[in-house]
C-alpha cells in the first residue's frame, strides 16, 4: 500500500511538470492553432539561462524571476521574428518552422553549454517531505509551484481586462478585431506567456532529470500527451491530463511487469494514439466547429 | 449638420475581383442614413471597406481625418463600431463578457459597470442571461446583445449590417425601435445596411441605393419611401 501511495505522490509530482508543458502547448495551439514542438527545447534553453545565471553568482529566486522575464521576452521575439510571418502559410511551413527552432535552439545549446551533464540546485533540498518517506520537499515544492502557477493563470484569464481579450482573441479572431483588440500582439503575448511557463517547467524538472540540451525530449512528448489527453482546446484539461498521465506512468512503471523505466515513454506515445481513436477531443476539450 | 463620415470614389476587391466602383456618400453627425440595395450589390463590402477588412482604394475620411491605411483595430478605437453580418458574438464567453468586450479599448475603466447597467436598462434580457454563454442565446437576443456590445464602444458612429436578418417580424420592430431611441438620445450616427427596405426607410433620415458597387439613388428616406418607380425597381416592394 505504502508503495502505491508512494507512486502516486511521485506521479503527481512529475505529473505537475507535464501540466505545465501540457499548459504551454495549449497555449500557443490557442492562439494559432499549431502545435510547438520547440516548446520543450525553449524550456531547456531557459534552464541553461537560469543555470549560467546562478553560475555567476546570482541567488536561487533572482535568478528565477530574471529567468521567466528573459523567457517571456524570448518567446515574444519568436513570435515576431519566425511566426508572425508564417500566420497566413500553409501547416507544413509552420511544422517546418517549429523543428528549425527546436533544431537551432538544442545545437546553440550545446554550442553555449556543451552537451555534458550538469547538476541543477533545488531550492527546497531533497530530504523527506514533513518527516516523511513517501515524496521530498523537492517533489512537494514542484506541486506546490505548479498549482500556484495554475492559480495566478486563471485568475489572470478570468478576471483581468487583457486576460479576457487574450481569450477573445483566441477564440475568434475578427470579431476581436472589431472590438478593437490588436489580435497579434495578443499572439504574442501568449508566446510569451507559454514560454515563461516553459521556463518554470524546465527549471523545477531540472535537478531530477539533470541539466542538459536533450533533458527536454521525454518531457515534451509527455506534454504532448497529457495535451491529447486533456483537450488541446482545453487549459484546464490539459493539466489534469498532466497530473493523470504522470501517475498513469508511474503505476504502470511499478505494477505492470516488464515495463520499467525503458517502456515508460512508448507507453506515453501509445496514450496518445489511444485517446486520438477513443475521444479525439480528449477529456474537456470540444469540437471545433468551422465553417467552410 | 457637419459631416461625419465621407466617402469618396471607393474601389474595393476580392483578389481579382472588383465589388465597388466608384462609390461616394456622405454621413451626417447625428444622423441615421441608410444602405439599401439587393444581395450582392455591395452594403456589406462598403462597410467592411470602412473598417479596412477587405482591400480598397479611395478615400474614406471620419471626423475629417483619412482613415486609409489604420487598422481595423484602430479604426475601432477611433470610435467606430462595427456590427458583422452574423453578430460577431463571442459565443464560448458569458453575455457579460461580451459587453465588457465592446469596451475592451477604452481607457475610461471606471465607466464600464455603470455603462453595462445602462445596457441591462435598454435591453432587460440580457440582464436576465448575464451568465449565460453567448451562444446560447436566440438570434433576437444575440443581435441586441451585438447593438448592446458595439455601444459600450460609445462610438461616434455605428455600422449595422443586416440586423433584421434572421429575426422574426416582431423582434425586427423592436429592434429598431431601440435603435432609433440610441440614435436621437445617445447621439450615436448610425449607419444601417438593409434588405428589409420599408423598415429601413421608415426610421432612417437619408439613404443610399446600391446597385453592382455603385449609387444609383439618395435622398430624403421620406422621399424616396414615397417614389414608386424607385420602390418598384430597386427596392422590390
Amino acid at each position: 500500500m505504502e508503495l502505491f501511495i508512494n507512486q502516486v505522490l511521485a506521479g503527481i509530482a512529475t505529473g505537475a511538470i507535464y501540466a505545465c508543458m501540457a499548459l504551454a502547448i495549449v497555449m500557443i495551439f490557442q492562439a494559432i492553432d499549431h502545435l510547438n514542438f520547440a516548446q520543450g527545447e525553449m524550456a531547456m534553453f531557459a534552464t541553461f539561462i537560469a543555470w549560467q545565471l546562478m553560475q555567476w553568482g546570482v541567488p536561487y529566486w533572482w535568478a528565477f524571476l530574471l529567468t521567466l522575464i528573459i523567457s517571456f521576452a524570448g518567446g515574444v521575439i519568436i513570435e515576431r521574428v519566425l511566426f508572425k510571418p508564417l500566420a497566413k502559410a500553409p501547416v507544413l511551413t509552420n511544422v517546418a518552422g517549429f523543428i528549425a527552432l527546436f533544431a537551432i535552439i538544442n545545437s546553440v545549446a550545446g554550442l553555449i553549454w556543451d552537451f555534458t551533464i550538469k547538476q541543477f540546485p533545488t531550492p527546497f533540498g531533497s530530504s523527506p517531505f514533513l518527516g516523511s518517506q513517501l515524496i521530498s520537499t523537492h517533489q512537494a515544492g514542484m506541486i506546490g509551484v505548479t498549482l500556484a502557477l495554475l492559480i495566478a493563470l486563471f485568475m489572470f484569464f478570468r478576471f483581468t481586462r487583457i486576460g479576457l481579450a487574450m481569450r477573445a482573441a483566441a477564440a475568434m479572431p475578427e470579431s476581436a478585431r472589431l472590438v478593437g483588440i490588436n489580435t497579434g500582439w495578443m499572439v504574442a503575448l501568449g508566446w510569451g506567456m507559454a514560454s515563461a511557463i516553459g521556463a518554470i517547467a524546465g527549471i523545477l524538472i531540472a535537478p531530477v532529470v539533470f541539466l542538459e540540451p536533450n533533458m527536454m525530449g521525454g518531457v515534451l512528448i509527455y506534454g504532448f500527451a497529457a495535451a491529447v489527453l486533456g483537450g488541446l482546446t482545453s487549459p484546464l484539461g490539459s493539466v489534469l491530463g498532466g497530473f493523470l498521465v504522470g501517475i498513469f506512468e508511474n503505476l504502470v512503471g511499478t505494477y505492470v511487469p516488464g515495463v520499467g523505466n525503458e517502456l515508460k515513454l512508448p507507453i506515453a506515445l501509445a496514450l496518445i494514439v489511444i485517446v486520438l481513436v477513443v475521444k479525439p477531443t480528449g477529456l474537456m476539450g470540444h469540437t471545433v466547429v468551422k465553417r467552410v | 449638420m457637419s459631416v461625419l463620415l465621407s466617402v469618396h470614389d471607393l474601389r474595393a476587391y476580392y483578389g481579382q475581383v472588383q465589388a465597388l466602383h466608384g462609390l461616394s456618400f456622405d454621413l451626417n453627425e447625428g444622423s441615421m442614413t441608410t444602405l439599401l440595395g439587393a444581395n450582392g450589390a455591395g452594403k456589406t463590402t462598403t462597410l467592411r471597406a470602412i473598417c479596412n477588412m477587405v482591400r480598397s482604394t479611395g478615400g474614406i475620411q471620419f471626423e475629417g481625418k483619412p482613415l486609409t491605411g489604420k487598422s481595423t483595430e484602430n479604426i475601432v478605437r477611433l470610435g467606430i463600431a462595427h456590427v458583422p453580418q452574423g453578430r460577431g458574438t463571442f459565443t464560448t464567453l458569458t453575455v457579460e463578457e461580451n459587453l465588457q468586450l465592446g469596451a475592451i479599448s477604452r481607457k475610461d475603466v471606471k465607466a464600464i459597470s455603470g455603462d453595462i447597467e445602462r445596457m441591462y436598462a435598454h435591453f432587460p434580457v440580457l440582464k436576465q442571461r448575464h451568465t449565460q454563454q453567448a451562444g446560447t442565446l436566440s438570434g433576437g437576443e444575440q443581435q441586441m446583445l451585438a447593438v448592446a456590445r458595439a455601444l459600450m464602444l460609445r462610438p461616434r458612429l455605428m455600422l449595422l449590417d443586416e440586423p433584421s436578418f434572421g429575426l422574426a417580424p416582431l423582434i425586427v420592430r423592436d429592434l429598431f425601435n431601440i435603435l432609433g431611441k440610441i440614435n436621437r438620445e445617445d447621439k450615436v450616427s448610425i449607419l444601417v445596411v438593409e434588405q428589409n427596405a420599408q423598415l429601413a426607410l421608415e426610421i432612417a433620415d437619408k439613404a443610399y441605393v446600391i446597385e453592382t458597387g455603385r449609387i444609383v439613388m439618395s435622398g430624403n428616406a421620406k422621399e424616396i419611401a414615397n417614389d414608386e418607380s424607385v420602390r418598384k425597381s430597386y427596392l422590390g416592394y
